[in-house]
């Protein structure tokens, strides 16, 4: 039997090592092949028309101008749209596909032009002049979630969405007689994803059947909402999707201008391109949305959390419900008998919010961090200290044993790194020059996913392996870690693999989304290379010109491109020999691999410290972030390479949210006003400092085959209260609203 | 964005002829605002007249001995990192090239030209986007900016009409080194003090210079400058690069004998134009320079000011920054 990558660590050649993308070369070249760049006969392109107002009815679109530009071939607007399918409610999100006149949020797809060429088509829908009724916009949460009415109860705001929240204990009561309390209300702004590769995608129908070349993180998905919006069988429509440009969770929906693009090439009969600009991604493409969470701790005077009560408000959509799970890490963090947690939405008149990088966490752990380091200075107490007093030794929710958790390690070794014990907690006591200067630290959590998945494995006669999952690699490092498990299971240098994903007519896979991608496609890559390795060992042991005849299959390893004893390195063959010699045109194996029950079992999440410090001008006061170490405890770390740089990427996206990012709308309008990478601003090079990353040396045998948990959102959760921590101590003001920007220092 | 006539000259005279005799002709340089707002169908330009084949490229520094009035001439098709690198220009007339190296990216810089710069458009969120009203874009559509996101705008030479604030760093420094704007036009040439060159929006914020019809700049001079010792450019923005200034200042000061003889203190990314403060250089002159002086030189720089709802932090940060600013010209 092939060894398994998590039992036998000393044969593992390549998982778990730096190993260079395997798709590197052909991205710095320019071969890699991304949505809008496939190439395509007879291409049309298609440009949008979007609301330039935030509520209304569209009264008249005219589009006589833009029509008589040459090379226009159509123009679809809500007058004239093709009416969709009402036979059954499509999966996924709540889509305005131009089958009303209604205007929900700024910049709504209210059209697309179709022409010969990309400036024909834009130029043309920069011409139609939309008449609108229009009604004053509600955009404002604050409006609707003030922090008086918070005060009193937040459960009366907005739409409760009981379900998410937790309760255990008496927290009335337990707060009541606490004696150490904090009391605070925190608030994150409306955020937008801003992928480097912007939405795009090429849709070509053959009969009833269509292609879609499209950007994004869910083939499978996208795939059953487009065919269920044209009223078609799954198996007439493929996605193809083999790169991906990032899209940090905006791209796990289908938005409305993939069912739009299939519309228009329906409509002309010819393939259809269609690329959003930067501009036309704020608002129907989704965006991670305004937070106001109230939080509430009470401790002994020992430090020890007696109580612990947390709100979240988020804003929403009128026409889908999206809840920021802000509170769910909340109710597991620290060992506390007495809690309450609570998710609520307000609906305005913006588009609906979405899924980006650590939903729920990201926010949350900048409000329940930096509660924790208000109640550290309430107590007097360093803040890890206060944390490793509430360590929970089990999931305080659940009651679950933890499958592993390396928190309180994760805290010894990133403050050994930072050298946190230098650090002085009066604030405003510590000086690098004539700057202020500041430490703070936020612990960090993700949990575990596992979803089931699928993998084919296909050992040629030339002794290379195709190895196939639908997925996706959203730059992550998918096809490099796929072909690091493949290489090693199979034995194979990973020259001689070659990993095909995001395509939904290959082997189906979860969405990449949750960090699960590793894990679940981990696993059953691993598994399809067994089954097709059982299959060549099968026929070995019955060959009776093999040296591995009669051999007991459990004693057989794969290594070097062949099959050996694991008692006797030398006994054995080459892969290509069996193959031969069996006239074997190639070795298929199919898997597929899915979680078991041990969620009910185990709790399973991945922890982490963040360290921050920051110096700040005492007279001009921007926060400059000097340093930053980040320790974790995050299952096997398959490739170091692509892990390193997939938590530099969270931090640094975490710098973005607590020191500058901000998608702004004018309360009157409703119209977004920074929708622009000039005046949206994410950090510079020089906003950000050398990031330390150490990853604790952490073996879980119950997560999944690989031991693998996930690190793409981890990185980015507690990075803003480490900062904001990391200010307060520098200055003594406590920035609850995120950005922390000079004005709200000063 | 909306089709366009496209053309070169080599030819100043027929730059001049082409501009003024079209009404919606466009000079194009480095494009570095202009093609922006061409695809944001801010701008909407019949013709491009593309002036980057003419002479008007050179940087010449002059002595004192054989050119008393004139320091140096720069062209206005002279590049902003060619500016800012000119070894000269670091010797005589370092606040420009901080200032220069403070904006935008390198390849912006090498791309934007000094006449370009000084043309260069204001970043207010409502002038660039044509789905809202803007006073300066359609005249008298009104203004959100005020009462709505001002936190960037101007606090300083703002109207009812307009709050938006003027975007370059270089003319910041121009403007505190006293530099005139050479201007060619159908009726010959003139020069204009930059700081005159811009007016303010009033009932008018179209009307954003004294440009006349087919007028080009054709040059900036700056007159020989006793500040190079003791000067500072200083922005403070959202984050350490490419981002327009919250306030910035340009400081210099001429000291004789422990005593400041002469003193300039302009504003960037708190006015509608870039901003002289001269009753706080006024301050200055026949003083030692000390921190106190300093502050209240950033205090008496921002009397006026008329801050929004989200810009009143401004008032602050620019007392300090100028204060900052100056204490750096000299040394500290």
């Amino acid at each position: 039997m092939a060894g398994k990558i998590g039992e036998s660590e000393q044969s593992a050649k390549y998982v778990g090592k730096a190993v260079n993308r395997v798709d590197g070369h052909s991205k710095v070249t320019g071969a890699a092949t991304y949505a809008a760049e496939h190439k395509i006969d007879d291409l049309v392109y298609a440009a949008l028309i979007q609301s330039t107002i935030a509520k209304g009815t569209i009264t008249k679109m005219d589009t006589s101008e833009a029509e008589r530009l040459p090379g226009v071939k159509v123009i679809i607007t809500p007058f004239n749209a093709p009416r969709l399918s009402s036979k059954s409610t499509p999966s996924g999100r709540s889509l305005l596909l131009l089958q009303d006149k209604q205007v929900q949020h700024d910049r709504q797809n209210i059209g697309l032009v179709i022409a010969d060429t990309w400036e024909s088509a834009s130029h043309a829908a920069s011409l139609v002049k939309v008449s609108y009724k229009q009604t004053e916009p509600q955009v404002e949460i604050e409006k609707h979630a003030t922090y008086e009415k918070l005060k009193s109860t937040t459960s009366e705001i907005g739409k409760q969405i009981s379900a998410a929240g937790h309760k255990r204990g008496d927290f009335s009561q337990a707060f009541a007689s606490g004696a150490h309390k904090v009391d605070q209300i925190y608030s994150t702004p409306m955020e937008s994803h801003n992928p480097m590769e912007p939405f795009a995608v090429i849709a070509s129908w053959e009969g009833e059947h269509l292609t879609l070349y499209d950007t994004t993180q869910a083939v499978f998905a996208t795939r059953k909402t487009v065919a269920e919006h044209f009223d078609i069988p799954e198996s007439h429509v493929r996605i193809i999707s083999p790169f991906v440009g990032g899209g940090f969770g905006s791209k796990l929906s289908t938005w409305s201008h993939v069912i739009l693009a299939a519309m228009a090439a329906r409509k002309v009969n010819l393939p259809v391109k269609l690329v959003l600009s930067r501009a036309q991604m704020y608002g129907p493409v989704g965006f991670r949305p305004k937070t106001i969470q109230r939080i509430l701790l009470a401790a002994d005077k020992n430090g020890k959390l007696t109580a612990i009560r947390h709100d979240n408000i988020n804003e929403t959509s009128h026409f889908e419900d999206y809840v920021e799970a802000s509170t769910h890490t909340t109710s597991r963090m620290y060992a506390c008998p007495n809690l309450i947690t609570s998710q609520n939405q307000v609906a305005l008149d913006i588009g609906t919010p979405t899924w980006m990088r650590a939903p729920g966490e990201a926010p949350g752990s900048f409000a329940l961090e930096s509660a924790m380091d208000e109640l550290a200075y309430e107590l007097g107490l360093d803040p890890i200290e206060l944390r490793v007093r509430n360590y929970p030794e089990k999931d305080p929710e659940s009651g679950l044993p933890w499958s592993s958790n390396s928190l309180r390690e994760c805290y010894k070794v990133g403050a050994e790194k930072f050298g946190w014990h230098k650090r002085n907690p009066e604030p405003k006591s510590m000086r690098a020059g004539k700057d202020l200067l500041g430490w703070g630290m936020a612990a960090a959590t993700y949990p575990t996913y596992r979803m089931a998945a699928n993998a084919q494995v296909t050992i040629l006669p030339s002794g290379e392996a195709l190895v196939q999952a639908g997925s996706q690699d959203i730059g992550t490092g998918t096809y490099t870690i796929m072909s690091q498990v493949a290489a090693d299971t199979l034995g194979l240098p990973i020259e001689k693999i070659k990993f095909e994903l995001g395509d939904s007519t290959l082997p189906r896979t979860p969405l990449s989304g949750g960090s699960m991608t590793a894990a679940s496609v981990g696993s059953a890559v691993q598994l399809a290379c067994q089954t097709a390795l059982n299959s060549l060992i099968k026929t070995a042991i019955a060959d009776q010109v093999s040296p591995l005849y009669q051999a007991k299959a459990e004693s057989i390893v794969a290594r070097d491109e062949g099959l050996y004893l694991s008692s006797d390195s030398k006994k054995g063959e080459r892969l290509t020999d069996i193959i031969k010699r069996n006239k074997l045109k190639q070795v298929v194996g199919k898997a597929e691999s899915k979680p078991g029950n041990e969620d009910e079992k185990y709790s399973m999440h991945s922890y982490g410290a963040i360290f921050a410090e920051v110096k700040i001008d005492s007279d001009l006061v921007r926060p400059k972030l000097t340093r930053m170490v980040g320790a974790y405890g995050a299952g096997k770390i398959l490739n170091l390479k692509t892990a390193r740089n997939q938590m530099f990427g969270g931090m640094t996206f975490g710098i973005g949210m607590a020191l500058m990012e901000h998608t702004l709308i004018d309360p009157k309008l409703g119209r977004i006003m920074n929708a622009d990478l000039a005046e949206y601003h994410l950090p510079v090079n020089l906003d950000v400092p050398n990031l330390d990353v150490i990853f604790i040396d952490e073996h879980d045998p119950h997560i999944n085959p690989l031991g693998a948990k996930g690190i793409g959102e981890i990185s980015i959760t507690g990075v803003a209260a480490a900062i904001a921590n990391a200010v307060y101590h520098a200055t003594g003001k406590r920035i609850r609203d995120l950005p922390i920007t000079i004005d709200k220092i000063m | 964005m909306h089709p366009f006539k496209y053309g070169k000259t080599v030819d100043l005279k027929e730059a001049i002829n082409q501009l003024g005799s079209q009404p919606k002709a466009n000079l194009i340089a480095g494009g570095t605002t202009l093609v922006d707002l061409l695809r944001l169908n801010v701008v909407t330009a019949n013709h491009l007249i593309d002036i980057n084949q003419l002479p008007i490229a050179n940087i010449e520094i002059f002595e004192a001995k054989s050119s008393p009035e004139i320091g140096a001439r720069i062209g206005a098709l002279a590049r902003n990192t060619d500016v800012a690198m000119h070894k000269q220009i670091i010797k005589n007339y370092p606040l420009i090239s901080q200032a220069i190296l403070s904006g935008a990216s390198p390849q912006l810089r090498n791309m934007a030209t000094v006449g370009g710069n000084v043309m260069q458009r204001t970043r207010c969120a409502y002038f660039r986007d044509t789905a809202v009203p803007c006073n300066k874009r359609e005249p008298g559509s009104g203004c959100p900016a005020i009462g709505g996101l001002n936190r960037s705008h101007a606090i300083l030479g703002t109207s009812e009409s307009c709050i938006a604030v003027h975007a370059s760093d270089m003319c910041v420094a121009l403007v505190a080194l006293d530099a005139q704007v050479l201007l060619s036009g159908p009726q010959g040439e003139r020069k204009v003090a930059l700081v005159d060159f811009y007016l303010l929006p009033g009932n008018h914020p179209e009307k954003e210079n004294l440009l006349k019809p087919g007028e080009i700049i054709v040059q900036v001079e700056l007159p020989h400058s006793p500040f190079a010792k003791h000067s500072h450019y200083l922005k403070v923005r959202d984050r350490e690069s490419f981002s327009f200034a919250l306030v910035s200042a340009a400081c210099a000061l001429e000291i004789k004998n422990g005593k400041i003889v002469d003193a300039r203190i302009a504003l960037g990314g708190v006015a509608t134009k870039p901003w002289r403060a001269l009753d706080a250089e006024k301050l200055l002159l026949g003083q030692s320079p000390s921190e106190g002086l300093f502050a209240k030189a950033g205090e008496v720089s921002i009397l006026g000011a008329k801050p929004q709802k989200s810009n009143a932090f401004k008032v602050e940060l620019t007392k300090r920054t100028v204060k900052r600013a100056l204490l750096a010209a000299v040394g500290e």
